[in-house]
């Protein structure tokens, strides 16, 4: 009897545990965030006012409310720079994560396929290049693209192009970063949903008259919708918040709202609008997530792409 | 039955990497026959289906559909349609939309396909089930739905690669019966793989026994069962003993097999003297609780080792004075408290001189 009380115990503490966490390194931060969003800059230290003082109580607090305002808010409507900069966040964004999806679906596709003894290797060379620092890597594309960069001259060489093409500062190059760097959050999902999949399957649907490009779009594709919405929204999110790709390969014209929210902060000081720019970011993106969390509980229940467990199936 | 040949594997071999599948194999299966082919796991049986479906490509001979060489025709071009061991069901998919999908690749009006899928479910007694995915649906009833699917697009040839393997023992039983009347009313050719022999013998008008990639015996269930051709099938076909001794005298229309302390009468054409075996079933052996003086053909005493019990039937193990253990089926048409004979009885176990099957092999 105690053993169980015991248990439990144990395993709301468990249960706890995650809710914590999330509260600490989630919740408190946003919920300051949200707060410097409905503050004024001053010069002071830190920068915004009003400050939390419970030493004057009560009044301490009204005085505080008092003080919070919707300003930074108003301020982001009445700028068109703060609206461009999320458009094109969100464009950016959106354009990223179709290309990743084209390039990523056949080397997922190709991993899932592969002997299984090679599978091992060949996923660890996906993402083996991660593991040196990511902004190394972002200045190798620098010295990749810069005007008598490797692409140039081999463009050259091989009679593409007869003089070099400008490709930093464009948002060619930041694309090309993009895509490079989000590349294994594309494939990894979309690996595990490919390689979950019954070959017998796919020989079902030959058998049945369907010729592979045909069994590849009616069964392949919808059999792996859950790894290509995991896949988008791992990449989709971060991308429209990035900073340092747009703002080491692009140029100021394709300010994304990443490094418009950098200058606020470390440029202008202006720690509240900045804070605004970031809670509408998150507002933006916590629909999506909500619809696809919604969908993945509904459709696609886990049971509905393994065989369902026969206890289950026995009585319907 | 039709002697017309529908199917015809001609000198077919398949390798994968070392291992011989299937090793030079011919046979023909006809027009409108349920046809088992029948063997152990890694026999080769199921790659012939593989090879006739064309999910795998012969390494040497040919595969003949209704006259029609397969050799480079995909599987989705290949008018035979397969029923999966796993059944395959399109998860994502109802119930209808998986009996549809073959119809759809075909293009056919909506309308048909419809009313064809409303065929085939009501064949299979799933009508009210149609919108349902397959993870709604037991065992049985996924069952139904891959036979459904792969009866409608009416398949020239239907394969069934283990079909009944995934269910349990009592519909599996239930579902063999219903398999054969399904392929009576359709008569459409049905080509089964198992590894079970009541099931080959209870669907099939003919049964290929395999062993090595190689047919081993094909004939009716009967007569593979009655008369096999070799040790090995007389072994895999069900209870057997085998008695081992030599021929020594030769007639007309039986032979007579000696070994220490036996004589042996079989039905069995002339051949020439030598050693042999004679094949005999457990249910063709009668046991006697008088044990006559001396020795007689076609008997020998021994004492009762044990005795299992299954209920219609006992098998009583029985040990002959030469060492040799016989077992006997006896039918239990009274009760156990009545039956006369028990563990370490002197029994004297009998047999007809057609009871017993020659094996020279």
């Amino acid at each position: 009897m105690q053993n169980t009380q015991q248990r439990d115990l144990v395993t709301r503490i468990a249960i706890l545990m995650p809710y914590l966490w999330l509260i600490a390194l989630f919740l408190v931060p946003f919920l300051i965030v949200l707060k410097i969003s409905f503050s004024q800059t001053t010069i002071a230290q830190p920068p915004y006012t009003p400050v939390f003082d419970l030493s004057e109580g009560w009044e301490g607090l009204k005085q505080f409310f008092a003080a919070l305002s919707t300003e930074n808010y108003a301020t982001l409507v009445s700028d068109s720079l703060y609206l461009w900069s999320y458009l094109k966040s969100l464009q950016v964004a959106a354009i990223s994560t179709v290309i990743l999806l084209l390039t990523a679906y056949p080397v997922a596709y190709a991993l899932a396929r592969a002997p299984r003894r090679w599978q091992g290797v060949l996923v660890l060379s996906v993402v083996l290049p991660f593991w040196t620092s990511f902004l190394i890597r972002v200045y190798a594309w620098i010295n990749i693209l810069q005007h008598d960069g490797l692409l140039n001259q081999a463009l050259i060489a091989l009679r593409i192009v007869d003089a070099p093409v400008t490709w930093l500062a464009t948002d060619t190059a930041v694309y090309i970063g993009i895509v490079y760097s989000y590349f294994p959050f594309m494939v990894l999902p979309l690996f595990a949903a490919l390689e979950k999949m019954d070959n017998a399957l796919l020989e079902a649907a030959a058998d049945l008259g369907a010729p592979p490009w045909r069994a590849f779009f009616q069964i392949t594709v919808p059999l792996s919708l859950p790894g290509i919405a995991a896949g988008t929204l791992l990449c989709f999110i971060p991308i429209v918040g990035e900073f340092v790709i747009p703002d080491l390969l692009g140029s100021s014209s394709t300010a994304m709202i990443g490094q418009t929210l950098w200058l606020e902060f470390f440029g202008n000081r202006d720690w509240p609008v900045a804070s605004a720019l970031a809670v509408v970011l998150l507002a933006i993106l916590v629909p999506p997530i909500l619809i696809y969390r919604q969908r993945e509980t509904r459709q696609y229940s886990p049971s509905s792409f393994r065989g369902a467990p026969e206890a289950r199936a026995r009585n319907p | 039955m039709s002697a017309r040949a529908i199917v015809t594997f001609e000198n077919i071999t398949k390798r994968f990497g070392d291992f011989v599948a299937v090793d030079g194999l011919t046979l023909d299966i006809f027009a409108r026959e349920f046809f088992a082919l029948l063997g152990p796991s890694g026999c080769g049986k199921t790659t012939l289906l593989r090879l006739l479906a064309g999910f795998e490509q012969p390494d040497a001979g040919r595969v003949v559909l209704d006259g029609e060489d397969l050799a480079g025709v995909p599987p989705y071009r290949r008018p035979v349609n397969m029923m999966f061991q796993s059944y395959a069901l399109f998860p994502h998919m109802t119930v209808a939309g998986n009996v549809a999908f073959g119809l759809k690749q075909d293009s056919l009006p909506r309308d048909e396909i419809a009313a064809r899928v409303d065929e085939m479910l009501g064949l299979v007694q799933l009508r009210p089930l149609a919108a349902r995915k397959p993870d709604q649906l037991s065992g049985g009833q996924r069952q139904r739905v891959a036979l459904a699917r792969s009866l409608a697009k009416h398949p020239k040839v239907l394969l069934l690669d283990e079909p009944l393997a995934a269910l349990d023992r009592k519909l599996r039983e239930e579902t063999r019966f219903e398999l054969k009347e399904l392929q009576r009313r359709l008569e459409t050719t049905f080509v089964i793989v198992t590894h079970d022999q009541d099931e080959a013998m209870t669907v099939a008008d003919r049964i290929a026994v395999m062993n090595r990639g190689k047919l081993a015996q094909v004939g009716a269930p009967a007569e593979v069962y009655e008369q096999p051709n070799s040790r090995w099938v007389a072994g895999f076909l069900g209870e057997v003993n085998l008695i081992e001794g030599r021929v020594t005298a030769v007639y007309p229309s039986f032979v007579i097999v000696e070994r220490e302390g036996m004589r042996l009468r079989v039905a069995h054409a002339p051949i020439a003297p030598g050693p042999a075996a004679v094949a005999l079933r457990p249910e063709n052996v009668r046991v006697l609780t008088t044990v006559p003086e001396g020795s007689f053909e076609n008997g020998a005493a021994g004492t009762v080792a044990d005795i299992g019990y299954l209920g219609t039937m006992s098998i009583y193990k029985v040990r002959l004075d030469d060492g040799l253990v016989l077992k006997a089926a006896v039918m239990n048409e009274q009760r156990e408290a009545v039956r006369a004979v028990h563990v370490n009885d002197r029994v004297w176990l009998s047999w007809t001189p057609q009871a017993g099957v020659l094996l020279a092999e």
